[in-house]
């Protein structure tokens, strides 16, 4: 077998480079790779360094509460956990949820969407591909010129404004607290913009620090508060009351509304104006770039999302379906029931499957934590110099589809909708490509385009877009079906577990802003039996499987030629596009929890 | 010095006026509940002061905690960041990684000794040689007590460094503490709530800044700036629970006018928190006024005392009189079901008045 992607075809001759802390993700996260002598990397060995356990915790728990404890995973993709669990439960028990409550929670899961993609790029990733201490050399007027031809209808774009923005800038590096910024790799040949762009970026940074603090706003609306807006099991907790007595004091009524389609449309505004041209304008001047595909080029999965008939998955905006070997004329279905389907293996994870090297299924998984490391560790258990990837080396398990390594996300939702034939999703993308064609003088086809670093990071900006644009149609329709008379929000007819079964199992899924997303419950006696979350992260950051198949993180960093390798500044590039999310993608439950307790010390 | 620019100059550059400006400090000192004397002393603090080194650490956590900081409206954040203090290590938001992160965390140690505040997010677990946490290679508590030995003082970020939160839910199976277990000579000042509202968490810092000291603490470690009165002491909805008035299900009629969410579970009468005040985003909502209860996600092992959806029954008595130390006292002496009494009478009081109910 000669799988480029397959471990069996790594060399790790080559110098060692270690990353730890990988920082600007969410959670802990170590990644090391092998460079050869001209500094291309040649493997590389993705960890995932927490765990918390949480869904050894639900066990015994009240179903009802589920969303809570699981949307405390993750505070970055903050809601997405707990409408997951909701849906979970809901299809455990055969709730349906009213139309109202439908809209809502789209309303708050596109703003999640949202709001991650911006904090993501302007807060994690930018600093990848800007330099902010290059800004300084930026002629303010030429800045002025760049932002008014990149993006005419932005209004921040007087030279006055970016010599404003300059001149805090240059304070603050006099200061010589360079706070967050220092010990950048700012002399790195790596960063390739010129200083106009440089600091217009610095600007956006600064703006989407405040559009992201407002756009969260509709998730206190409906939830309450941001992070960790409020989710019930049967619909939304917001009850509506346009007009009637008490209408002031309700969740929903007509200025909570109309403060909902005004950071609607400030998100629009901020999307086609900034986000967009920006990613172009990285996208044609790395253009040479091209690194970082990896398993985007072969194998994508998504479970499909924003379904516009309830409960009917064939109408999904962004549809569901699996892409393997890049064969892009074939979405295959995908069916998160199967047993056969989707799998978790532990063979370089820091766990134990009794007895046997085998795939579980979600509804079937079993966990017992068990942290050792290989032969070939250089260090000790407590002070890791190196990592022995021939033996366990993660916490994070290693889920395959149908026994292939997938990678998940914005880009894996784009090129499957792209695939299957969604117009909206064919404009969007057809449109970049053509742009940067023309910008950059190239003539690259989809295929040499998408899968890439930049892609994932493009694919990314369009769907912000998409769902500011959706999201409206949304708001329009909730009007619209309140208008006809319907202001349901909740279906109670199964609230109390004395209605409920003596057993029931259900699944979730959702596509996160990481990626597929899916919770598998058992219920049994009112309670809790077993939570599984098999979460974006875990599918593309996984260790290797049984067979060697590498996931998607390691799969990006290969043949990726570094500047310097002291300087991590390609590998976090890369790493960063993904928006790892470390914290959601190391937790798991044994059908057995209780073994959890007993942690073995080797 | 200084090329550093102060508060003050970031305000003035943006085309506030001194006079504009200490307005803002004197209206900054009656938001914060002090005497008008004290608006000199944050202007004289705003115009002058360096930044401040801040060491934020993560542990075992979801980072709501960050995610929360960075929605804070006033101050803004950037403002905090740019200009009020100096952010060095923090592995969420710094631009370096690996080794030339490791390097500026012990720079910072070594170069501000004594002098640094150290905000901690998420908290250590102990089993496994505490590598259910690992960064650099090490767990995560050997990193926690080296930046502690020599902090000028400690922040305990939310739920998690406070109390434990989520992962130290039973049967915690990663045996993580709260900080104070681990860091025991040091004052910690606890901002719990899962995540802590932006503008306490903002509004704690500006505090220490401006006046040089840790707020006001109660017995637990929490600002009694903002962790002295109930939820439920200030909430909105406060007149529709004296007057009975209350949602018996989701989506009800009482859910669509506001009533009271005491039966469907709300924690807001247990529930030490400035939601009811401060609110949420910029005072934009909070989960109250959004339609669910309050789930308790400031209090000390909220996640372990039944469900979300559970009424209320063991709590002492109701009234603003009281703060958290002799409500603390009360609870832990086993003090029955006086509030299910006080929602009774409550129930009396509408039926009552029932005519006056179905307008």
């Amino acid at each position: 077998m000669n799988n480029p992607l397959n471990a069996s075809s790594l060399d790790n001759s080559g110098r060692r480079i270690v990353v730890d802390p990988v920082t600007r993700i969410e959670g802990h996260m170590r990644c090391e790779v092998n460079v050869d002598e001209n500094n291309i990397i040649r493997n590389a060995v993705s960890t995932g360094t927490m765990w918390r356990g949480l869904e050894v915790i639900l066990k015994g728990r009240d179903p009802r509460d589920a969303w809570a404890f699981v949307e405390r995973i993750c505070g970055v993709c903050t809601g997405t956990h707990a409408l997951t669990s909701c849906r979970a439960v809901e299809d455990a028990l055969g709730i349906q949820i009213p139309l109202n409550a439908h809209l809502i929670r789209h309303m708050m899961d596109k703003t999640l969407q949202i709001h991650d993609h911006i904090v993501h790029f302007y807060h994690l990733h930018a600093l990848d591909w800007v330099n902010p201490v290059n800004a300084l050399k930026a002629d303010p007027k030429a800045t002025s010129e760049l932002q008014q031809m990149v993006s005419p209808h932005h209004a921040k774009s007087s030279p006055g404004y970016f010599k404003d923005v300059q001149t805090r800038l240059k304070k603050f590096v006099e200061s010589g607290q360079l706070g967050l910024f220092a010990n950048g790799y700012w002399d790195n040949p790596a960063y390739k913009l010129p200083a106009e762009a440089d600091l217009m970026a610095v600007a956006h940074y600064l703006e989407a620090l405040d559009l992201q603090r407002d756009i969260v706003k509709i998730h206190t609306i409906f939830g309450g508060k941001n992070p960790h807006p409020n989710y019930m099991v049967g619909g939304v907790a917001c009850a509506i009351n346009l007009d009637g007595v008490g209408s002031s004091g309700a969740p929903v009524n007509m200025t909570s509304l109309n403060f909902v389609l005004e950071r609607i449309r400030e998100a629009q505004a901020f999307t086609n104006n900034v986000y967009i041209p920006d990613v172009m304008t990285i996208a044609g001047v790395y253009k040479d770039w091209l690194y970082g595909g990896g398993l985007s080029s072969t194998n994508l999965l998504s479970y499909g999302t924003y379904t516009q008939v309830p409960y009917d998955k064939s109408t999904d905006l962004l549809p569901a379906g699996a892409i393997v070997n890049g064969n892009w004329d074939e979405v295959l279905p995908v069916d998160v029931r199967d047993p056969e389907q989707i799998q978790e293996f532990v063979d370089h994870s820091w766990y134990n499957y009794e007895g046997e090297k085998k795939g579980l299924h979600p509804w079937d998984g079993e966990t017992q934590p068990n942290f050792e490391l290989g032969p070939n560790t250089v260090g000790t258990k407590t002070d890791i110099k190196e990592l022995d990837e021939s033996a366990k080396y993660s916490w994070i398990k290693a889920p395959r589809w149908r026994g292939h390594a997938m990678e998940v996300g914005p880009l894996a939702r784009y090129i499957i909708a792209y695939a299957s034939g969604q117009e909206r999703v064919q404009e969007q993308v057809d449109r970049s490509l053509s742009g940067f064609n023309q910008s950059t003088g190239l003539n690259l086809g989809l295929k040499q385009f998408l899968p890439s670093t930049i892609g994932r990071t493009l694919a990314r900006a369009l769907e912000c877009q998409l769902c500011a644009d959706t999201m409206l149609d949304d708001w329009h329709q909730l009007i619209g079906n309140i208008k006809n008379g319907d202001s349901s929000t909740a279906n109670v007819e199964k609230w109390d577990p004395s209605s409920w079964p003596k057993e029931a199992m259900g699944v979730g899924i959702n596509e996160a802003p990481r990626g597929a997303l899916g919770h598998w419950i058992k219920i049994k006696d009112g309670k809790i039996e077993n939570y599984q979350a098999v979460v974006p992260t875990t599918w593309n950051g996984s260790p290797r499987d049984s067979d060697g198949n590498i996931g998607a993180f390691e799969a990006s960093l290969l043949n990726t030629p570094m500047e310097r390798p002291d300087e991590p500044v390609e590998i976090l590039r890369t790493l960063h596009s993904f928006d790892p999310c470390l914290a959601c993608s190391t937790h798991v439950m044994s059908e057995d929890g209780q073994e959890l307790t007993k942690v073995k010390i080797r | 010095m200084s090329q550093i620019e102060t508060f003050y100059e970031v305000m003035r550059r943006q085309g506030i006026t001194r006079r504009s400006f200490l307005k803002y400090c004197s209206l900054t000192a009656a938001a914060l509940g002090l005497g008008p004397t004290f608006g000199p002393k944050i202007a004289n603090a705003m115009e002058t002061k360096e930044r401040t080194p801040v060491i934020w650490l993560h542990g075992l956590e979801c980072t709501c905690c960050s995610e929360s900081f960075i929605r804070s409206a006033h101050p803004l954040v950037k403002d905090v960041v740019l200009s009020m203090i100096s952010l060095d290590y923090d592995d969420t938001l710094m631009a370096s990684a690996g080794h030339q992160a490791e390097a500026l965390l012990e720079e910072t140690i070594q170069k501000y000794k004594g002098k640094y505040i150290l905000a901690v997010e998420g908290n250590p677990p102990l089993n496994e040689d505490g590598m259910f946490c690992i960064i650099g290679g090490k767990p995560f508590l050997d990193q926690l007590k080296h930046a502690a030995k020599d902090a000028a003082a400690v922040i305990a970020w939310g739920s998690c460094a406070s109390w434990g939160c989520v992962q130290a839910a039973r049967p915690n199976p990663t045996q993580a503490v709260p900080i104070h277990k681990v860091i025991t000579d040091k004052p910690i000042i606890k901002v719990p709530g899962c995540p802590p509202i932006a503008e306490v968490m903002t509004g704690v810092i500006t505090y220490m800044l401006t006046f040089g000291r840790v707020p006001e603490l109660d017995r637990q470690g929490r600002p009694k700036m903002f962790y002295s009165q109930r939820i439920h002491d200030k909430c909105y909805r406060r007149p529709h629970f004296d007057a009975g008035q209350f949602v018996e299900e989701w989506d009800d009629e009482g859910a669509r006018k506001g009533y009271c969410l005491y039966k469907v579970g709300c924690k807001g009468p247990t529930t030490y928190n400035a939601c009811s005040t401060v609110r949420w985003n910029e005072g934009t909502s909070f989960p109250i006024q959004a339609g669910h209860g309050c789930i308790g996600c400031s209090e000390d092992g909220f996640w372990d005392k039944g469900s979300f959806y559970d009424r209320l029954t063991d709590i002492h008595q109701f009234g603003i009189e009281q703060n958290a130390d002799e409500i603390g006292t009360a609870v832990a002496g086993g003090v029955g079901a006086a509030i299910a009494a006080h929602a009774a009478v409550s129930a009396i009081k509408r039926a009552q008045h029932k005519g006056d109910q179905d307008s």
